[in-house]
């Protein structure tokens, strides 16, 4: 069967944009052919710096041919419908057939051949390919990422002659220039021949372009990278740093990749590894590389270039290094500013022209919201409520410094260095040369280095030294976490402060102007804020209702954010179930059962904690034979229950025993449910839920032998509603555990 | 012209006659510096005008560019308040632009065989004057050497023809070429003279005035005047009944050095900034519509 090859070849291609070039020029041409009756054995994209290639195995010739009936409205209809299909058909209205009152339209055409259809495809595909951005260039009115260059189409080893907005794509020998040929590539732009070159189908074009420098596919630029990067690392004694992000970025960057050890100035080895690695990524995209016997970063990186040099990559090693010391002189720059004392209080007074969001106020505003909570939450957590407070209104500082500004991601990581250095944090307690350096018209000129008065080292008065201040260092340095899934869970009782009122006060604000996100959007990461709150509070066992911690958060807000207490208990409850959501989707994660999460929540706890007991607790208890059984005769009861309740109201109140005549099964129940109330009662007083759904189990028996021998329907009045009430206060029980009703099975 | 830079690289001179002559042979027109300080050499009329409108065009110049907070008294290796960028803008970019550029590499002694030449993901924006592209920055050995980039709109407007603009960093360009690490050692020509001799006092005296020595009022009451200088300009026609584009963007240039200078001053608070910037992108578009506006009925 005919194979298709298609290469849609342009100047340089984002590296990020590529792998879902590939993903959409796959899905785009699928969707096409198959429109069109065409079906294949393999469809593969391939993206590269250069290139996106398509190829597609297993093609028939041509479309199958058409013949078939279709079946259209009765010759009765309206006019419109009648129309409706013509459309639809493609036919007249005396070529429709008339039986038993109903049209019927005979379609049969002859299949058309595939290079036809693929040529369309690939002019509708190209016009309306989904870049994140696009371009014009030239004078033309076409849309790509980037300037196309060529196309090639073979079908069948022969070339899909198309045109797109002047792009011709025909036969190499008709073509005048023989650049834009359809089944002509070229290899990479300095490496081989640096000619075009036709090719014959996949494997030819796969092979040639291999000879030519070109590895088509990311896996193999990735693979060759890997692969050489840490031989290059080995033959030295050193080990690389795996990223697998920056080796995806730079299997984009390079058709021919080809990576070099070279080498740092190692006096920039006493810069914070953090630092060093970002500087090397984030500016050049180099790999570290650290020393394998003691994890520390060596004074070297691998840049991969895309080139195989004459001189063995010499020269270019040491270009690069060159370029790396200058950024990292950059970056000891920065590090050395902003380890100046006085340097939090100037921060701190940046934040308040920082807008942190237009309805939410300034940074400076936030970081005072975050202290006052950090304060509240600290006795739950164990921690100092004045060192709480202090720590909060420090974590965000880092934000106005030189090297936060350069690396965003270093956020908190900086803070928590610079909180380490030996001089007051507070230069308003300290009161000297501070403001002096503040209240410059120039702030930036402190940036230069001219240096600024702020440089004198001032002795620390302050109490906070030694512990005191690594506690608080680390709690500005973690406060962020967890920041994903992935991520581990602080649990020194100062970081736990200071990181809950972080999220706390994100999602309490962001609710409270009504930021909420909708189906995939989440621009504020309200949802990993909600997880990290919900981890943070499991995980280090705070006991906490949610209701107080939110409630104390909107107090810090304006009232102009809500419209009066009405809307603020709107969002109270928008909020705690965005946070049972949050729950429900970590506690499934951990294999749950999600239905357990609602029954919980349905009592109205926000005590994660005692929410995740109970869930627990009713998990096991529901996977007994007790607890299945009593499950069952729950059902029962409530559906008894519902439907009486229709015929009017039920009755409610003591349960009579020792009428004449009772079943024994009624009373042994009421003495049952009396006995499990109590149990139950003083099992959550303690929160022994185990405890609590022992003593449910006991009703088990005679909830089964009692709707065995009793019939609730009696003739007799007194003796219906003596049941009703029975079986009322049997749900009432076991709803104090849970809302069964929402329990599956 | 040799193509080993290590035997004898070029100077600092050198280096520009030598890309003049490359892009002149392409048929550029060499322009002279426009006389009015700007921060970018996008910012000549040459370019950012020119990119308007249907009409064909080819340049290339030298344009010395002026970055007030960038100051650092001369103490700094890599960081000058004013230094130099050659210009290219290609209208509408020629299929082989790529090629082209590659060309001028090797033309002042970079060979792509021993260096890693790079197109990395860059997309172009200057927010005060409402441009926009789609380019890549040129990497030599991890170094940006120069920003490609085709431009897609101008002072807000959408440009009827694609034009590719070249920006090269003439002294790191040099200070690669030269294999130098500090800016002021280049070689500034072929008789002994470096770049320190002939920028660093510019440099310190420069910085002293850019960070503590313009008079903040003035200089925001210049700002205002050239402001209201450039509607009043573009509501006035010349001999040919047409806006006095030219003339009112000059202007606008010139609040936009005046707004540099007051940043670097510290004066500028930061709630004004957008506000500033945005004044100044308005005056912009204006401009650039007024200027669109002749270009089509011209062509």
């Amino acid at each position: 069967m005919p194979q298709l090859l298609l290469e849609i070849l342009s100047e340089e291609i984002p590296a990020r944009m590529q792998a879902q070039g590939a993903r959409d020029l796959e899905r785009m041409v699928g969707e096409r052919l198959k429109a069109a009756g065409l079906t294949w054995d393999a469809m593969t994209a391939y993206a590269g710096p250069r290139r996106l290639t398509l190829v597609v195995e297993g093609l028939p010739a041509a479309t199958p041919d058409r013949d078939e009936e279709l079946k259209g409205p009765k010759t009765s209809a309206p006019d419109q419908a009648v129309e409706g299909f013509l459309r639809k058909t493609g036919l007249t209205r005396d070529a429709l057939e008339e039986r038993d009152g109903v049209l019927f339209a005979r379609i049969s055409q002859k299949g058309r051949e595939t290079p036809q259809v693929v040529a369309e495809t690939v002019d509708a595909v190209i016009r309306a390919f989904p870049w994140p951005k696009s371009m014009r260039w030239g004078s033309g009115t076409l849309r790509w990422v980037r300037p196309i260059k060529r196309i090639l189409a073979l079908f069948d080893g022969r070339v899909v002659p198309f045109a797109v907005d002047g792009i011709a794509s025909a036969a190499s020998s008709e073509a005048v220039s023989g650049l834009k040929s359809g089944d002509v590539t070229e290899g990479h732009r300095f490496l081989g021949s640096v000619a075009p070159f036709t090719v014959r189908d996949f494997a030819d074009y796969r092979q040639k372009l291999e000879r030519e420098f070109v590895l088509i596919d990311a896996a193999d630029r990735r693979l060759r990278i890997l692969e050489a990067a840490k031989a290059a690392c080995a033959a030295k004694g050193l080990a690389l740093v795996d990223d697998d992000g920056l080796l995806d970025e730079v299997a984009g960057l390079a058709e021919w990749p080809t990576p070099i050890l070279g080498d740092m100035d190692p006096q920039f080895l006493d810069l914070p590894p953090e630092v060093v690695r970002l500087s090397m990524k984030v500016h050049q995209k180099y790999f570290a590389v650290r020393d394998p016997a003691t994890h520390a970063l060596a004074p070297h990186f691998v840049v991969v270039a895309n080139v195989e040099a004459s001189d063995g990559g010499k020269a270019l090693a040491a270009g690069n290094s060159r370029v790396l010391s200058a950024r990292l002189n950059d970056a000891r720059f920065f590090w050395d500013e902003d380890r100046k004392a006085g340097n939090f209080d100037a921060w701190l007074k940046k934040l308040q022209g920082v807008t942190f969001h237009a309805k939410l106020g300034t940074m400076h505003d936030r970081v005072e919201r975050i202290a006052a909570l950090a304060r509240e939450i600290a006795p739950l957590v164990g921690a100092d409520p004045d060192e709480a407070y202090e720590a909060a209104r420090l974590a965000k500082a880092d934000l106005a410094s030189g090297m936060v500004g350069e690396f965003p991601e270093l956020q908190g990581v900086m803070g928590g260095y610079y909180a380490r250095e030996p001089f007051p944090l507070e230069g308003g307690r300290a009161g000297l040369g501070v403001e002096a350096s503040t209240t410059s018209a120039a702030p930036d000129v402190s940036n230069t280095e001219r240096g600024s008065p702020a440089a004198t080292p001032i002795p620390d008065p302050s109490p906070l030294q030694g512990e005191g201040r690594d506690r608080m260092a680390d709690a500005i340095r973690d406060h962020y976490k967890p920041q994903g899934p992935a991520d581990t869970v602080p649990t020194a009782p100062l970081t736990v402060a200071v990181a809950l009122a972080d999220k706390l006060d994100t999602l309490v604000g962001f609710f409270a102007i009504d930021e909420k996100p909708t189906g995939s959007k989440d621009p504020f990461a309200l949802r990993r804020a909600a997880l990290g709150v919900i981890r943070l509070v499991l995980e280090n066992d705070v006991r906490a209702r949610l209701r107080d911690l939110t409630a104390t958060q909107a107090d810090q807000y304006p009232r102009r954010l809500g419209d009066g207490d009405a809307a603020g208990a709107a969002e109270d409850i928008e909020l705690l179930l965005f946070f049972a959501d949050r729950l429900k989707v970590l506690l499934r994660d951990q294999g749950q059962r999600h239905d357990l999460v609602d029954a919980v929540f349905a009592l109205g706890d926000d005590d994660l904690v005692r929410i995740v007991r109970r869930v627990e607790a009713l998990g096991a208890f529901l996977a007994t034979d007790d607890g299945a059984n009593l499950l069952a005769g729950y059902k029962r009861a409530s559906n008894i229950l519902r439907a009486e309740a229709r015929k009017g109201d039920i009755p409610e109140g003591m349960v009579e025993t020792g009428l004449p005549g009772q079943p024994e099964a009624e009373t042994t129940l009421a003495f049952a449910v009396a006995a499990a109330r109590t149990a139950v009662d003083e099992a959550l007083a303690r929160e022994d839920f185990a405890a609590a759904m022992t003593a449910l189990a006991r009703l088990r028996a005679p909830v089964d032998a009692f709707f065995e021998e009793v019939l609730v329907n009696s003739d007799v009045p007194a003796e219906r509603d003596n049941r009703l009430k029975l079986l009322g206060q049997v749900r009432a029980v076991m709803g104090q555990v849970a809302d069964f009703g929402q329990i599956a099975g | 012209m040799t193509s080993d830079p290590q035997k004898s690289p070029l100077s600092f001179q050198d280096l520009i006659l030598t890309l003049q002559r490359y892009w002149g042979d392409q048929g550029c027109a060499l322009l002279q510096p426009y006389d009015i300080e700007v921060g970018a050499g996008t910012l000549h009329p040459a370019t950012v005008l020119r990119a308007l409108g249907p009409r064909p065009w080819k340049a290339a110049y030298v344009q010395p560019s002026r970055r007030p907070g960038d100051g650092r008294y001369g103490e700094n290796p890599n960081r000058l308040q004013h230094y130099y960028q050659f210009q290219v803008i290609l209208k509408p970019n020629p299929d082989d632009l790529q090629a082209l550029y590659l060309g001028s590499l090797e033309a002042i002694g970079i060979d792509p065989k021993l260096h890693d030449i790079r197109f990395v993901e860059d997309d172009w924006e200057n927010p005060t004057v409402g441009a926009w592209g789609l380019g890549w920055e040129v990497w030599c050995d991890g170094m940006e050497v120069t920003q490609f980039t085709y431009f897609q709109g101008v002072g807000g407007i959408e440009v009827d023809v694609v034009s590719g603009e070249l920006t090269y960093g003439l002294e790191r360009l040099a200070m690669y070429v030269q294999g130098v690490d500090n800016v002021y050692d280049l070689r500034f020509n072929n008789d002994g003279l470096t770049y320190g001799e002939v920028f660093l006092e510019n440099e310190r005296q420069q910085s002293e005035a850019n960070f503590h020595g313009y008079d903040v009022d003035g200089l925001k009451r210049r700002f205002e005047d050239m402001v209201a200088e450039v509607s009043r300009l573009l509501a006035m026609t010349g001999p040919q009944g047409q806006a006095l584009v030219l003339p009112a963007y000059d202007q606008v240039l010139k609040a936009s050095h005046l707004f540099n200078l007051m940043d670097a001053r510290g004066a500028i608070a930061v709630a004004e900034r957008q506000s500033y910037i945005g004044r100044i992108r308005d005056l912009c578009k204006a401009c650039a519509l007024a200027y669109v506006e002749q270009e089509r009925n011209a062509a």
